[in-house]
């Protein structure tokens, strides 16, 4: 008896792996009841939403499968949104991509769409009408979405990679198992934080820095964050989830008395004692922070801003902080969002305070999907912990991670300036 | 002489190859380059080292949700590495792998071990999967003569 003899499907689920709901619900279907036992499920539960990751073109592979469950005639059965694609639709050839990579890229975001999903091309999808709400059942993928939605929203998903998340598109439906289920959602890890400067935990850079911590700890199990003093803003939990997905495959964390799940830490933990505790204080926080960077100091010729792609808010404080100023020669600045976000900058006019600035406002895509760097750029410094983080193994250079004031006053100086505040106190 | 091993199946197979082992979790997304086979995560000990062909002995995947995209990529690429060893089921790893067993019918078997006959392997150890769930594992001294692997 395989593993998938032991699966229990419904007569319409039985249908699709039959092939009555064509060929590419088959493979899809196929495919789902092959991977629902390594989640550890026995049965198959249907979701209302789904966000694909499987857009960013990675290489021929996954665009033949696009393409062929497109070709089939291939319908997601829920509202999908589409993560980043690896090209600006609108403004690639100023980007100076090569053509053949456009044309894929662009044969692949065709094949989703086809496929009849949603053209937010954001990895924030969280932050757009796609939003999921508290409880809701969905099949997200991207590594921070999946993160975000589970432990700020309270809405339930496992870590879809690609190319189950179209999938579970196509099929409307995802394992039983994991995180989709009440009891697989307590705490796990208690991470005590001691003695943190008060004036260091409102800061932007505290969250990634936390974040980053927080995915070496626990890796996949579940950490419930005490003694958190603060009150931390939508942006600052998505740098925090983002980076936790990063270091670790964080799919799920609780902050006690901040996020919907852990009103209290009991509560956090539905009663159960942890299986271990942590204390983090402000060394190990520093030593994060630490190993976010690569390099410390000297000239830069890149400084890039959001991963995952900045909201309106983080777009217009930059355009706050870079009124009036202007980038040295020699570096590239990228501030990578939303098409949908990009066209509220233009019509505010904060666009124009980035563009005077010397940045390139990036919609659909972002500097690690898409060649977007020119060749040769030596030194990033950013204030996403995910940028920093997989720049030196993807663009091959150098990371430095800064506040968000840093990065700035960097961009305008054309080398390193890092004030180091509170995290040297 | 060899030790031979049960394991788990994830994606059941058959493969041959030297060991290239790791106790640290890798992303294949941003951590490996499918057109070479190099893993490029410059902060892990394996950077610069070649998967393919290769019985990749790791822990678990880690971060990145298009990490079977990337192992799909290698597969398609012939560039994957022969089997894959993990101390933890791990389903976007096996994603990857039953990806590229549907589109081009090729098997890169990824199976389960228990943490303390995971620590057995040694990079360059010769590791043989069969089936159902076995793994063989044997080294060679200085004189080129296979001994039997011990915990």
């Amino acid at each position: 008896m395989t593993p998938v003899d032991r699966l229990s499907l419904t007569a319409e689920e039985r249908g699709m792996l039959a092939g009555e709901r064509g060929e590419a619900t088959r493979l899809a279907m196929r495919i789902l009841t092959r991977m629902a036992p390594l989640y550890g499920a026995t049965a198959l539960l249907p979701v209302t939403r789904a966000h694909i990751d499987g857009c960013i073109y990675e290489g021929d592979a996954g665009l033949e499968f696009a393409e062929r469950l497109a070709a089939l005639g291939g319908r997601v059965q829920v509202p999908t949104s589409l993560n980043v694609v690896s090209l600006d639709h609108r403004h690639w050839q100023q980007l100076g991509l090569p053509a053949d990579y456009a044309d894929k890229a662009r044969r692949l975001g065709r094949a989703y769409l086809d496929m009849g999903a949603a053209p937010t091309f954001t990895c924030a999808p969280y932050q757009t009408a796609a939003a999921p709400t508290f409880g809701e059942q969905i099949a997200w993928s991207e590594s921070n979405a999946v993160a975000f939605a589970n432990s700020v929203i309270g809405a339930r998903t496992n870590r879809y990679g690609d190319y189950l998340d179209i999938s579970c598109a196509l099929t409307g439906r995802v394992p039983a198992a994991g995180l989709h289920l009440t009891e697989n959602r307590l705490g796990q890890v208690l991470v005590r934080l001691r003695d943190l400067p008060p004036d260091l935990v409102v800061r932007d850079d505290f969250y990634p820095v936390l974040g980053y911590l927080l995915g070496t700890l626990v890796d996949d199990e579940i950490a419930v964050v005490a003694g958190l003093e603060a009150q931390p803003g939508e942006d600052q939990l998505k740098a925090l989830a983002a980076a936790a997905a990063t270091s670790g495959s964080v799919a799920l964390f609780h902050l006690a008395g901040i996020t919907p799940e852990a009103p209290t830490v009991a509560e956090a933990f539905g009663g159960r004692t942890p299986l271990r505790t942590v204390d983090v204080g402000l060394d190990d926080l520093r030593r994060a922070r630490g190993e976010l960077s690569t390099a410390t100091d000297g000239s830069l010729d890149l400084v890039a801003f959001g991963s995952p792609h900045c909201s309106l808010a983080e777009c217009r404080r930059l355009a706050g902080l870079m009124r009036g100023r202007r980038a040295a020669p020699g570096v590239e600045v990228f501030i990578t969002t939303s098409r949908a976000v990009r066209d509220l900058l233009e019509r505010s006019g904060d666009l124009e305070t980035l563009l005077a600035f010397g940045a390139k406002v990036t919609a659909d895509t972002c500097i690690v999907v898409a060649p977007l760097v020119r060749t040769g750029a030596r030194t990033l410094v950013t204030n996403s912990g995910k940028y920093a983080h997989y720049a030196p193994g993807l663009l091959g250079v150098q990371a430095v991670f800064a506040a968000t004031e840093d990065c700035v006053a960097s961009a305008e100086a054309g080398r390193v300036v890092v004030e180091d505040g509170p995290w040297s106190a | 002489m060899e030790r031979l091993i049960a394991a788990g199946e994830i994606v059941a197979g058959e493969a041959t190859g030297r060991a290239l082992v790791t106790t640290e979790p890798l992303s294949f997304w941003g951590g490996l380059n499918p057109d070479t086979g190099e893993i490029i995560d410059r902060r892990h000990p394996l950077s610069g080292r070649i998967v393919s062909g290769r019985v990749l002995v790791l822990p678990h995947g880690r971060g990145s949700c298009s990490a079977s995209g990337v192992f799909l990529e290698a597969i398609r690429n012939r560039t994957a590495p022969a089997a894959v060893i993990v101390s933890r089921l791990d389903p976007i790893i096996g994603l990857g792998a039953i990806l590229g067993e549907e589109l081009y019918d090729r098997t890169v078997p990824v199976v389960l071990l228990a943490p303390e006959d995971f620590a057995v392997i040694a990079d360059g150890d010769r590791v043989e999967i069969g089936r159902p769930g076995q793994v063989r594992v044997a080294r060679e001294d200085e004189g080129g003569q296979s001994r039997m692997v011990v915990p």
